[in-house]
């Protein structure tokens, strides 16, 4: 009997491609979320010790235990386990559940510190070998960053930058372990690597090692499968060994890797293929198979990185991003929502609300109405679910595309991109009006457009925006150039060996540059636009530090073509000065508009605006509007988002949306004799789902709750230990967030309808 | 002196986002001018009948299409102030409206309803998918010390609706120690049950966000001591009024 037994052969049976095999094979499943089973005995209990090792994480500080001495390798560590016994889908990245990996080679200093933020040290001699013996991508980048770059870099009108810690938003295909089985994996990758011949360029030579590093890695994958007992060289037969299976190849990426996010891809309809034929077979029932789902789940919980406290400044709570991909549409038209897709969800009530897995659907108003039922009555319940738009992302990436992080879009294991943080606008735009000097340290940041300060009563829109279109210039330059120094680094001292040997060879590369402050540089331009904006300058530095406004303007948030086009212009402005430059490997340049909790740095470190906003407030998250500004209500702020185009932020636009459960209509309870009528809001949400991604909305963050809750949960924390809030592209424990963030998301808009 | 156009309205806003004044999300356009003068009124700036936003029906279309898709389910509702005092321009509006395929929702109090009216109001509920129709109180002494007015025009109205069959939701602000007693919902169920047009039966908790308004305004609150009813009141009523309650089939819906 063949392992593809009762799986219809096609193009895939003979050559890789995953995509051609979830075709041929899915069921699409069109019912609601009865069929749905609750968690085994045998989960709960493993659930509960999971949140007994989250209680003691956060009693011990963060981190519950970290390796000092084992630099972390797919290879590095033992076996582990939570239960040995009840876990039916096993593998830890070290030895011991929530136990932190050492990674070395994103930096070592990098990881000392990280290290030593909870209180334990790196062993001595491995410090040495890392400083003295083996380079790593830090000093790499350090080694070559020119002087504008380091100025640009310490002023923070770049923040973020991959060049210490692992970039990340690269998803391995991890479903080729389960279909192929390891050996033949290898032995297509022998070919290709048979197929990088003469003549011997610098292209070409970094390619065969490439593909080399990524054969041994494949090696050491079925040995991680010996390490628990399993033979990965096979293609799984099962159910629970296909997840098994699949699983393993993630966790050899994250015990490799410790990039910002590390993303899982799309699974759920891959898996259920499994799922089905075995419940056909009556190898297991819903309950069973619901519970392969929750124990996969689980183990993604548990993924850990240690950070430093820099980077946890920037991306707050922990989040390891490992973004699941659901649902979407196919080109045949039928939608990949089969009944693994409601389980994926399910398991936010089987085991708890929780920020990770990132739960993503590819939202699509033809989705099945069970689907979107659901999916909406999820992130009712636990608001812990973001969307992104199908319909947008499809015809650029294909069927079978997944989300990176928060909102990058690209085709599994076909593309990966070069992450590249975000350069802060509303910085530039203080730039633009200074000559290029930094508005809080006074020094000369920017040379090539440096200039005298602006003089003026009042300040002018064209003078305002022809400088700011040169400093935007010189941004671009200086920050292309700084992620060109990163990646050629992270390519050559932190190589992805498993994540890219599970793409294909010939992967298409896209360079991602992101955009901080977008609401703040479009209501700014409005203001000086259609108020009167007075330059308030410092005597001492002779610098503009602050603005004063006569007037009303328009503000970005309210559908307000006026300025709306304004925050279109710039973002269109910056993308075409970003491909203006050559960037590494030939790779596509693209924006995103997306902060993740950065906002709250990016804001810190920036001066006083001209749209009113004070020096160190918090910036908006991703592209939303400023707090408190989109006034005339949720449909509004929705459509000014919805503006911003596509095309030209083609690695996603995020919006974080609040709103408040009675907004979305009366919730109608159903008891005793009274037979009630469908969930209000469940509908309203979906139709607000729908409009929004039919108004060509990109990504949406969906919060439903009350400010209270919020403040209730900040004032007594014990009490709400699980609240999940969608903040810009992630999830996150409310209580994981800093103080200064928790502030920052209370003063949100909420929605509240009327 | 000014000419009288129909498809010109004086709106007091527009919620674009509407999630209670019929099935899906709405919009929804709320007219200037109330003839009522109800002392819960939580629009209390709606009363006046001067001039405050003028729109053409092609406007307020415009204006609604720019947000169309979120209305899939949805449609337009007017409300008010009180909707049907500008009827002439709620018939061009609708009727404008179902040539473009859009749901129509009518929420009225039937505040200005006469029999002479009838042919007018004939030819708005041609276009009517749907009365929201609010009776404050079925005792007619109460209503006029609540309302200021008699409620016999607004059951008139009920009873009009219930024989041309408009579907209809009876809508019920639940106001505790006022309209709350056994009797007087009882009383209510009694007349409800009577018509043959209901998809619906809505109990609205009174609550007390209206206040500000009549104090931005400068005026007294007149029911200082109303609370908001409590979830067992309001379960209550709901038995009350609803239990083997026997719809009309909506064919709408």
């Amino acid at each position: 009997m063949s392992v593809w037994d009762g799986f219809k052969k096609g193009r895939w049976s003979e050559t890789i491609d995953v995509q051609d095999f979830i075709n041929k094979n899915y069921k699409e499943y069109r019912g609601d979320g009865d069929f749905l089973a609750p968690a085994t005995k045998a989960s709960t209990k493993l659930n509960q010790m999971f949140i007994d090792l989250l209680k003691l994480e956060k009693e011990k500080g963060g981190v519950i235990d970290l390796d000092t001495k084992v630099a972390s390798t797919i290879v590095s560590h033992g076996a582990g386990y939570l239960d040995k016994k009840l876990e039916k889908i096993v593998g830890l990245q070290t030895d011991a559940p929530l136990k932190r990996g050492f990674f070395p080679n994103g930096g070592i200093n990098v990881a000392v510190k990280a290290a030593e933020a909870y209180g334990y040290e790196i062993d001595k001699d491995v410090i040495e070998i890392y400083t003295k013996v083996r380079k790593t991508h830090n000093q790499g980048v350090f080694d070559v960053y020119t002087p504008e770059i380091r100025r640009a870099r310490s002023s923070h009108i770049v923040t973020g930058l991959p060049d210490g810690y692992g970039r990340g938003r690269i998803i391995g295909d991890y479903r080729r372990v389960a279909l192929y089985g390891v050996d033949f994996l290898i032995k297509e990758r022998m070919a290709d690597k048979e197929r990088i011949t003469f003549p011997m360029t610098e292209d070409r030579i970094r390619l065969r090692e490439e593909v080399t590093e990524q054969i041994n890695a494949l090696h050491e994958l079925i040995e991680l499968g010996k390490i628990y007992g399993y033979d990965l060289s096979k293609p799984a037969s099962t159910a629970a060994e296909a997840i098994q299976w699949l699983y393993f190849g993630y966790l050899a990426a994250v015990k490799e890797q410790n990039g910002a996010a590390m993303s899982l891809g799309r699974s759920s309809t891959f898996l259920d293929i499994y799922i089905e034929r075995d419940l056909e077979k009556g190898l297991i029932n819903e309950v069973e198979a619901q519970e392969l789902i929750d124990h996969f789940v689980m183990k993604l919980r548990m993924v850990r990185f240690a950070r430093t406290p820099e980077y946890n400044q920037l991306f707050t709570g922990d989040p390891t991003w490992v973004t699941e991909s659901i649902a979407g549409m196919n080109s045949d038209g039928r939608s990949f929502v089969t009944r693994t897709s409601f389980r994926y969800l399910q398991t936010l009530y089987n085991l708890g609300t929780s920020a990770e897995p990132n739960m993503t659907i590819l939202w699509s108003d033809r989705l099945p109405e069970g689907f979107k039922d659901f999916a909406a009555k999820v992130s009712i319940d636990t608001s812990s679910i973001q969307y992104e738009n199908d319909e947008l992302m499809r015809p650029k990436h294909g069927c079978d595309t997944a989300i990176a992080c928060c909102v990058s879009p690209m085709a599994v294991g076909k593309e990966m991109q070069f992450f590249g943080a975000r350069a802060n606008l509303a910085k530039a735009l203080l730039y633009a009006i200074n000559g290029g000097r930094d508005e809080i340290s006074g020094k000369q940041i920017f040379e090539k457009t440096k200039k005298d300060v602006i003089k003026a009563d009042v300040l002018n829109f064209d003078e305002v925006w022809d400088r700011f279109d040169k400093t935007m210039d010189e941004l671009a330059e200086v920050y292309v150039s700084a992620l060109n120094i990163i990646h050629y680094m992270h390519d050559k001292y932190s190589y992805e060996r498993i994540e890219m040997a599970l793409h294909d060879v010939d992967v298409v590369r896209t360079f991602a540059t992101g955009i901080a402050g977008l609401s703040v540089v479009a209501d700014s331009l409005s203001a000086i636009k259609y108020a009167k904006v007075v330059p308030v300058y410092d005597e001492k530095s002779g610098l503009v530090t602050d603005f004063e406004i006569v007037g009303d303007f328009p503000t970005y948030g309210n559908n307000d073509d006026r300025v709306d086009s304004l925050a279109v212009k710039v973002v269109d402005s910056f993308m075409e000065k970003i491909r203006s430059n050559k960037t590494y490997r030939d790779s596509i340049a693209t924006t995103s508009i997306l902060t993740i909790t950065s906002n709250v740095v990016y804001g810190k470190n920036t001066g006083n605006t001209p749209d009113g906003r004070r020096a160190g407030e918090a910036f908006a998250p991703g592209a939303n509007p400023m707090h408190g500004r989109d006034k005339s209500g949720a449909l509004k702020s929705l459509m000014s988002v919805a503006k911003i185009p596509f095309n030209n932020a083609r690695d996603g636009i995020s919006n974080t949306f609040t709103i408040i459960p009675q907004a979305l209509g009366k919730k109608i309870e159903v008891e005793g004799a009274i037979t009630l009528a469908e969930d209000i809001q469940v509908n309203n949400l979906v139709d607000m789902l729908d409009g929004y991604f039919k108004s060509n909305g990109y990504h949406l963050n969906v919060n439903v709750f009350t400010r209270e809750t919020l403040k209730a949960a900040y004032e007594n924390p014990e009490l709400y230990p699980n609240l999940t809030i969608r903040v810009s592209g992630y999830a996150v424990n409310f209580s994981n967030l800093t103080d200064e963030q928790k502030r920052e998301v209370m003063s949100r808009t909420f929605h509240e309808g009327f | 002196m000014k000419v009288f156009d129909p498809r010109i309205g004086n709106v007091h806003s527009i919620e674009t986002f509407g999630a209670f004044d019929g099935p899906g999300i709405r919009y929804v356009l709320f007219l200037q001018g109330c003839p009522l003068r109800c002392k819960f009124c939580h629009n209390r700036d709606t009363w006046e009948t001067h001039e405050n936003k003028l729109m053409s029906v092609d406007e307020v279309l415009a204006d609604y299409n720019k947000y169309k898709n979120f209305y899939k389910k949805g449609g337009i509702t007017v409300s008010g102030g009180e909707a049907t005092l500008q009827i002439y321009f709620l018939i061009e509006l609708f009727k404008e409206a179902k040539k473009q395929g859009i749901h129509t929702c009518l929420d009225t109090s039937a505040g200005v309803f006469t029999e002479k009216m009838l042919p007018v109001y004939d030819e708005l509920l041609k276009y009517t998918d749907l009365v929201l129709l609010d009776i404050k109180h079925i005792d007619d002494e109460k209503h006029k010390w609540l309302v200021g007015v008699s409620n016999q025009k607004i059951l008139e109205f009920a009873n009009y609706l219930s024989n041309k069959k408009i579907p209809t939701i009876i809508r019920h602000v639940l106001l505790p120690e006022i309209n709350s007693q056994n009797e007087y919902l009882e009383r209510l169920r009694t007349f409800i049950d009577g018509l043959e047009n209901i998809v619906g039966i809505d109990v609205l908790p009174y609550h007390t966000k209206g206040i500000m308004k009549w104090k931005n305004m400068g005026l007294e609150y007149p029911l200082p001591d109303t609370k908001e009813p409590s979830k067992e009141l309001i379960k209550h009523a709901e038995m009350i009024l609803k239990k083997d309650f026997k719809y009309m089939e909506n064919k709408d819906k």
